[in-house]
């Protein structure tokens, strides 16, 4: 028991997760755990989202994971030759998943999977030095995707599904760095919108050359979300009231694209109770051009570009079956930035990030597990700018020095039957 | 349980790591500096520009955006003290202007704000609350006194209340002054200020300028008292009164800075009204024209014989034509050729500056009934609607002195200086601060880029809040450079401007 703790210990304090941009890569405790690789591993039903080919490969009739995380993360920010500071406090993002896959007999397995790769939860001090940018944002996705399995042989299985998405947004900015109401409160706008639908697909493949190496493929379309005409609504306050008729409250368009993912990986068994897993994903952020909002009063087309541009995530994961009741796992990814120099809006505030992962799975019995799994996101000081602001004509630079890093802990369930 | 605890241990290191920590974080003592200057305790010395004054009067909102009181928010990164302003507390309204006695002081409005029902600057339609005799005696950090010349800084009974009716006395010191017989600078300098800022001397030209030349230069002339209120102040006494304020501040080892004065035509008072400013077509032009027939003959009669030149003939020539005009005005400065009946008169040209008032008045007629009396066309401007070539020279004469005797008296004193004449000078063609956005000295124009970016207030002549950020954050750039002190600097953008009030 001694020996177990050490190691519980170990896993944790090299904790994983996250990603650039506002993907949230939180789909899966047993594989966040391997530092969210997951394309070439055949566990539970987790493969669904990792890689849907996979579900064909698992042991039993029926496999089922649940689970959710906490996301706590930070953001600070400085300029030190004007003397702001900031901390964004944001709240606890909460994503989840749910997977269940049946084999139907040999060669054929469904599943559905339900899972939220995407999400964004930044509160700056409201009226803080970017506020003109960003007071606080918050985005949500949930993914539905029915899948279907094929076993082409021993070596060879494909997979794949639809995928539903039903999203959320919440924007509130200021208008501008100076305007204010007659009481000195600053004018500013708030988009809601929700139930906001789109389709998609995911598609994998998996090979297996020898019983102890396992080679896959996945990948996710992009999706984009659109706001329609009377789906959202605008909300303008502390306008002066010589403005106030011009900036009316009303609804809004936009767009957000959920970018395609392509990954690939490999994993091997070394030695008897050992699991090594490599993934490489590749996501293509270029889709992310510019957020642009049209709203239908004095305010227009508010146009900000972002120029993503494609990004690339490096995972190495292990596990090991520690006793008969326990599996440990821990995990690396380098996660890079998808923004541009230029660029750095302060409602994705996302450097380059090194990420630790570990966590754990305790077999209750031959059918209940416990999945637990940890991640913490480092990212080093940047000094960077969002240099696209338009005021009175004139492109206006904001920045300064950011850090931030995020700590994930969750927990969840698998069953076998 | 033992377990447990080791195990919750380390999951509370994670989430202690959680909080972002800078290499160099700025709120750590040390990060920025004073250099070898004490901003400990700071008192700012000046006029109206100093106090914080915009949209023609002192209100409590603005007051909070005077650059003293900004640059004291920036000093309080580097051992800045409590930087205090006079109360204006009884500007319950936020409009600014005095009562006296519980009515209006006359020369002493509410703000000027847009009205967006009519789409100009009007005084906000509000009775003013703050009263003039109540007096506050209290020396403040703030000791800009919205007036004040040079000389008057020093002047005992410059803020007794019994010296109001006569004009020796200002109601804003009135307000603060300490005792009656307290003078100014001796208010400032019982706070013992570490460091100091003057900024003096617009107001010794300046209401000459803003009257359009209405007053004397007494250049030559030392002796104030005999000084009309829109006249240029001696530079003899300029210098030496300033020489007096510099001992006075740096008695005590006090460091500090001091500003240029700048030139008439960076502020849009004087810029904004072109020397043209009247459409004509053809037949009006001819209209015109026949109402100087006369004046026009006399001209050639006084050239035949000799009594102006050919140069000057040209020159008060009278003539419109189709297309923009100038208009026509009253010109001390020409050969007075009265005694033959023939008037002062010449029109305008771009060497000429209107004042920004004359907006409202060139155009309109003398008497409602008479067409043909159109002010500025029919009646010929008086001298006050216009600050000629002539009369600009003499302000800029004054300047230069001021601006001299500034100079130098900084460099022997080792003071940091702001070329505020420069730095306001930028503006005619385009100032560009950090963040990359551009300011000019154009008057508000109606324009929703103007809100954003409009840094002179409504009366034409002092900057607004967003103005007078960058005035402040000219004053850091120096301090900084003078005393190797890392002072943060200002963004002007983030600074309000103009008021605009749906009606008014």
């Amino acid at each position: 028991m001694k020996k177990l703790l050490l190691v519980l210990t170990i896993a944790f304090s090299a904790s994983v997760m996250y990603a650039g941009g506002y993907r949230v890569g939180v789909q899966g405790h047993k594989q966040l755990a391997m530092g969210h690789t997951g394309v070439a591993v055949v566990t539970s039903a987790e493969s669904a989202f990792f890689n849907p080919a996979g579900l064909v490969y698992l042991d039993g009739e029926l496999n089922v994971s649940l689970g959710a995380a906490a996301v706590l993360s930070n953001t600070s920010y400085q300029n030190r030759e004007f003397g702001y500071s900031a901390e964004a406090d944001n709240p606890v993002g909460t994503p989840f998943y749910a997977y269940g896959a049946y084999k139907i007999n040999d060669w054929l397995s469904v599943g559905l999977a339900v899972y939220t790769p995407y999400g964004s939860r930044v509160e700056w001090p409201t009226d803080w030095e970017g506020s003109h940018l960003v007071n606080n944002i918050e985005l949500s996705a949930i993914f539905v995707q029915p899948t279907v399995a094929i076993k082409l042989s021993d070596k060879l299985s494909v997979g794949g599904g639809p995928i539903y998405v039903t999203g959320a947004v919440n924007f509130n900015r200021n208008l501008s760095r100076s305007l204010t109401d007659e009481g000195g409160n600053r004018s500013n706008v708030t988009i809601d919108a929700s139930g906001i639908n789109a389709w998609g697909y995911s598609i994998g493949a998996m090979f297996r050359p020898t019983e102890d190496i396992n080679l896959g493929f996945n990948y996710r379309s992009k999706i984009d979300m659109n706001v329609e005409r009377g789906e959202g609504t605008a909300d303008f306050e502390n306008l002066p009231g010589a403005l106030a008729a011009d900036f009316a409250d009303g609804d809004f368009t936009a767009s957000l694209p959920l970018p395609a993912e392509l990954t690939f990986g490999a994993s091997f068994k070394p030695a008897e109770k050992w699991l090594i897993a490599f993934d490489y994903t590749r996501t293509f952020w270029d889709a992310y051009k510019s957020l642009d909002v049209q709203f239908f009063n004095a305010a227009g087309l508010s146009r900000n570009p972002r120029n993503y541009k494609n990004s690339s995530i490096y995972k190495i994961g292990a596990q090991y079956d520690a006793t008969q009741k326990v599996t440990v796992r821990a995990g690396f990814y380098y996660d890079e930035s998808p923004i541009r120099d230029g660029f750095f809006a302060p409602e994705t505030p996302r450097p380059d990030s090194v990420n630790f992962t570990g966590g754990f799975s305790y077999n209750l019995n031959s059918r209940w597990t416990i999945d637990a799994s940890v991640l913490y996101v480092h990212s080093n000081e940047v000094q960077n700018s969002y240099g696209s602001f338009v005021e009175a004509g004139q492109r206006v630079s904001f920045g300064g020095e950011y850090k931030s890093n995020a700590l994930v802990a969750g927990i969840g369930v698998s069953y076998k039957l | 349980m033992k377990n447990n605890i080791k195990y919750l241990a380390v999951l509370a290191l994670g989430l202690f790591a959680c909080e972002p920590e800078f290499d160099n974080p700025i709120d750590e003592s040390g990060a920025y500096s004073s250099g070898s200057a004490d901003l400990t305790t700071y008192v700012a010395v000046g006029n109206s520009l100093t106090a914080g004054f915009m949209d023609g009067t002192m209100f409590r909102s603005g007051q909070q955006n005077s650059f003293p009181n900004i640059m004291a928010e920036k000093f309080a990164f580097a051992g800045g003290g409590t930087f205090t302003q006079p109360s204006f507390d009884d500007d319950v309204n936020d409009s600014g202007g005095f009562l006296l006695a519980g009515n209006p002081l006359p020369g002493f409005e509410t703000r000027l704000v847009i009205d967006a029902s009519q789409g100009g600057p009007e005084n906000l339609n509000v009775v003013p609350t703050a009263e003039v005799s109540s007096l506050q005696a209290t020396a403040y950090n703030n000791m800009g006194v919205p007036g004040a010349k040079s000389f008057h800084l020093g002047a005992p009974g410059y803020g007794n209340i019994a010296n109001l009716s006569t004009g020796a006395a200002n109601p804003y010191y009135i307000r603060h002054a300490t005792e009656p017989n307290a003078t100014v600078i001796g208010d400032a300098v019982s706070l013992n200020p570490t460091f100091f800022s003057l900024w003096i001397g617009n107001n010794d030209i300046l209401s000459f300028a803003t009257s359009g030349g209405a007053g004397e230069d007494q250049t030559g002339n030392p002796n104030v008292l005999s000084y009309g209120f829109n006249d240029i102040t001696d530079p003899g006494v300029f210098a030496f009164t300033y020489q007096g304020l510099i001992d006075a501040l740096t008695a005590n080892g006090a460091k500090g800075v001091v500003a240029t004065l700048p030139d008439v035509t960076s502020i849009p008072y004087f810029t904004t009204v072109p020397y043209n400013p009247i459409p004509m077509d053809a037949q009006t032009a001819a209209f015109a024209n026949n109402a100087y027939t006369t004046y026009n003959g006399g001209l050639q009669f006084a050239l035949a014989n000799g009594f102006i030149t050919a140069a000057e003939a040209a020159q008060r020539t009278i003539s419109f034509s189709a297309g923009q005009n100038a208009v026509v005005i009253v010109d001390e400065d020409l050969t007075n050729l009265t005694g033959s009946g023939i008037p002062n008169l010449r029109m305008t040209t771009a060497d000429d500056l209107m004042v920004l008032p004359s907006s409202g008045f060139i155009g309109t007629l003398a008497d409602p009934s008479n067409p043909a009396s159109v002010n500025g066309v029919g009646v010929p401007l008086a001298d006050n609607w216009v600050l000629t070539a002539t009369e600009i020279q003499l302000v800029r004469n004054a300047r230069t002195a001021y601006n001299n005797s500034i100079v130098a008296i900084a460099a022997a004193n080792d003071l940091a200086v702001a070329d505020m004449a420069v730095k306001l000078e930028e503006l005619v063609s385009g100032l560009r601060t950090a963040d990359g956005q551009i300011y000019t000295n154009n008057y508000f124009d109606g324009s929703s880029d103007a809100i954003s970016t409009a840094v002179f207030s409504l009366d034409g002549v002092h900057p607004n809040s967003r103005g007078y950020a960058i005035v402040a954050d000219e004053f850091i750039r120096v301090i900084n450079e003078k005393y190797g002190a890392n002072i943060p600097r200002v963004t002007a953008g983030y600074y309000p401007g103009v008021t605009v009030v749906p009606t008014n």
